[in-house]
């Protein structure tokens, strides 16, 4: 009798052990994830003169939270840990290092600015840890062949403006172009990707006036370039600035093709301030949906958006493009997530997240799908045009690829 | 009124210049140190070692202004500028002429050094707070200053220089971040007992004189001018090195490390550690690196806020800073040594 249960013991010991070996050997772990968590670290500017887009890394926390309440991604909860890296370069390497070296995380997700990202770049890839998804519009993190472990996320600058570039090469072959930008990183990109853009008639850029961000105002800049005859205005502007200039012009009774750039599109930052009125036949390219733009109260998509604004982050400013835009990047983090199964290798977290097909997060204007692979670490290369009547923006014209950003 | 003046001078004992104790540790403390720098970096991860070597390089930082502020009695809310020439300088040697990192330490200390003699010039008609807002416009300046399209070959403009982190050399059997960490820690002992010896030299007596009062030390024959432009010399210059192990360790330089910010910390770390005692300067630096961290984990909304409560306790509890502490600490000893 007891040789007998010895022997169903024993079978049923093997029948588990069979059973559970191929599951077992499917299970495979870097640093930073286990049967029940996944680690993944962020540095964001929480304080400093940045701050503004500290936004963006409590949105994902939230959206991870909102994870983690429906039960995680295959089984797992996601830890997101976030440091303050006060938008200063040498505070991004210490905590970047702590993250990786410290807390163990899995890998990097979308933390914020060209010259902390900059500074990052070739230690997490000497170490082998995925920086994804950074918060950066510079083109240079499209470079799979010498960074591997590095990609981006939202369109480059340089593309945006090869879009307007295009639009008015056709649109307005004689055009008069008096260029106002940043005189940062950001500017500069894309200033090189508008003169890139209109290729051998890059002369019809016949006015430049950079401009600081420590300037209290911008109007003398806007004067000389109206003098100068210019009968397009393209304003390179984060949104203080954008909005100044919209006023200005409108002063001064000057009415060129004003384009804008997608940074500062924003109806409740930039729009809604500069006066609807000033604002009227302005053109400028987006990518997402604006939380402040009746249009997309019935989207399906913002709808879920909203109710995670409700549910999971009631503090979150729906007007604020930052929160709009944590929830599209935390979106595409946990698509990877899920793509990896549980193969959650830092090698294979970098293949999945160069092999996504055709996703929409929510936030996504309708037709903008993310693609990636194995050549291409530019994962949203998409714009639309869109030209500012009453008190939105009418988007027209096609869903327009960049084909010179490959 | 002879026999009274007489007696005050003789009954007046022959000070020493410099109190050593005032300046620097005692020898048993500074052998302790000292040994808890080199052997801590054996049990720790290499993350606490980069973090320690941020720690020498800004209590190196925080040493030179203590030179200038707490020897010579000037403000300078401009280190960052002499901060950025220093990282700059090492950053383009080493990436466009390939110059050894080592090689790259002296030029910058030396240009630095020129650098901060120059400004200190025109800073000779200033004092107190108008010399301040002059150094204040040089912080705010430099970062622009970087950015500037004809110097961009070099600079790599808005989007910095990355540098390449040396290897230690010989085939030493340590990790990058060793090695970097020793050799910072051999650089700042060299220009610690360097400073402690300028400060009880006769040009640190002569500094020291301006700071309390310039009128006298002109007329003891004190050539005012040319101390207070040397004060600001030697401070730049080794604000310079200082910047260049910075920028060797952090693998990166931008114009964006370099604003007024990083100016107002090192500040910052000197009153925290105490004006003028030279090794509150490794406190102070420990102060502005762990702090923010300690507040951020505290709140991450309210990180400054928490920050801004701890600095004003500091203050508040302790106005001299680490240097009342080890006072305190000392007499406590000395009292439990009598019974």
């Amino acid at each position: 009798m007891f040789a007998e249960k010895l022997k169903i013991a024993a079978l049923a010991t093997a029948a588990v052990v069979l059973m559970s070996g191929p599951a077992l050997a499917q299970k495979k772990y870097d640093t930073g994830a286990t049967d029940t968590e996944i680690k993944i670290g962020n540095t964001m500017p929480y304080s400093g003169p940045a701050s503004a887009y500290g936004v963006i890394g409590k949105t994902e926390a939230a959206y991870f939270n909102k994870i983690n309440a429906e039960g995680g991604i295959n089984g797992r909860k996601i830890t997101f840990i976030s440091y303050d890296d006060a938008y200063s370069p040498p505070k991004a390497v210490e905590q970047t290092r702590k993250l990786v070296e410290s807390d163990e995380v899995l890998l990097m997700f979308n933390p914020l600015g060209t010259p902390s990202n900059s500074a990052i770049q070739k230690y997490l890839n000497a170490k082998k840890v995925p920086q994804l998804f950074v918060a950066t519009g510079a083109s240079k993190w499209n470079d799979p062949k010498d960074f591997p472990w590095t990609m981006g996320w939202q369109p480059s600058y340089q593309s945006e403006a090869h879009i307007y570039a295009k639009y008015l090469l056709k649109e307005k072959p004689d055009a008069k172009i008096g260029v106002l930008f940043q005189n940062d990183d950001f500017g500069k990109d894309y200033l090189k990707g508008l003169k890139d853009g209109l290729g051998a008639k890059a002369s019809l850029i016949m006015a430049e006036e950079s401009y600081e961000t420590s300037e209290p105002s911008i109007d003398n800049h806007i004067v000389k370039l109206k003098a100068s005859g210019a009968d397009v205005f393209i304003s390179i502007t984060t949104p203080k600035f954008a909005a100044q200039a919209i006023k200005k012009l409108a002063e001064m009774d000057w009415h060129p093709l004003h384009i804008v750039s997608n940074v500062s599109a924003s109806v409740g930052g930039v729009i809604k301030p500069a006066g609807f009125e000033n604002s009227q036949n302005i053109l400028s390219a987006a990518y997402a949906k604006d939380g402040a733009d009746s249009q997309w109260d019935n989207d399906p998509g913002m709808k879920k958006f909203y109710a995670f604004l409700k549910d999971y982050y009631p503090d979150g400013n729906r007007l604020d493009g930052s929160v709009v835009y944590g929830y599209g990047a935390a979106q595409t983090m946990v698509e990877v997530l899920k793509q990896c199964g549980d193969d959650l290798t830092r090698a294979n977290v970098m293949k999945q997240a160069a092999s996504l097909k055709g996703f929409a997060p929510d936030t996504l204007l309708p037709g903008i799908t993310i693609n990636t692979s194995a050549t291409d670490f530019a994962p949203i290369k998409q714009l639309q045009m869109m030209r500012f009547k009453g008190e939105k923006w009418e988007l027209f014209g096609d869903i327009i690829n960049d084909e010179l950003s490959n | 009124m002879t026999t009274a003046v007489e007696e005050v001078v003789t009954e007046a004992p022959a000070v020493e210049a410099v109190p050593k104790r005032a300046m620097t540790l005692g020898a048993g403390t500074s052998l302790v140190v000292l040994a808890l720098l080199v052997l801590a970096p054996l049990a720790v991860k290499n993350f606490v070692i980069f973090q320690m070597t941020m720690l020498l390089i800004y209590g190196l930082a925080v040493m030179a202004l203590n030179i200038l502020t707490g020897g010579s009695g000037q403000f300078s809310l401009g280190q960052s500028a002499f901060y950025a020439v220093g990282a700059y300088t090492s950053a383009i040697l080493m990436e466009t002429y390939n110059v050894n990192y080592v090689l790259t330490l002296p030029i910058s200390g030396i240009i630095c050094f020129g650098v901060g003699f120059l400004f200190g010039l025109p800073a000779l008609r200033l004092s107190g707070v108008y010399l301040a807002l002059a150094t204040f416009a040089l912080a705010t300046a430099m970062p622009q200053l970087l950015k500037l399209n004809f110097l961009e070959p070099w600079t790599g403009g808005v989007q910095g220089l990355v540098v390449t982190k040396p290897d230690a050399p010989f085939g030493l059997p340590m990790s990058q971040d060793m090695w970097l960490y020793y050799f910072t820690l051999a650089i700042t002992i060299a220009i610690y007992v360097a400073a402690v010896n300028l400060l009880r030299s006769r040009s640190g007596r002569a500094f020291m004189a301006i700071r309390d009062n310039e009128i006298a030390a002109s007329a003891m024959g004190v050539d005012v001018a040319l101390y207070k432009t040397l004060a600001f010399g030697v401070s730049a210059g080794i604000t310079g090195i200082a910047g260049s192990l910075g920028a060797i360790v952090v693998q990166f330089v931008a114009p964006d490390s370099y604003t007024i910010t990083l100016a107002i910390q090192l500040f910052l770390g000197m009153v925290v550690g105490g004006v003028g005692w030279l090794p509150g300067s490794i406190v102070g630096a420990a102060f502005i690196i762990f702090v923010p961290n300690m507040a951020e984990s505290v709140s991450k909304g309210l990180s400054g806020a928490v920050f801004g409560v701890l600095l004003f306790i500091v203050i508040y509890v302790v106005p001299h800073g680490a240097r009342q502490i080890a006072i305190f600490g000392q007499q406590m000893v000395a009292k439990y040594r009598k019974r």
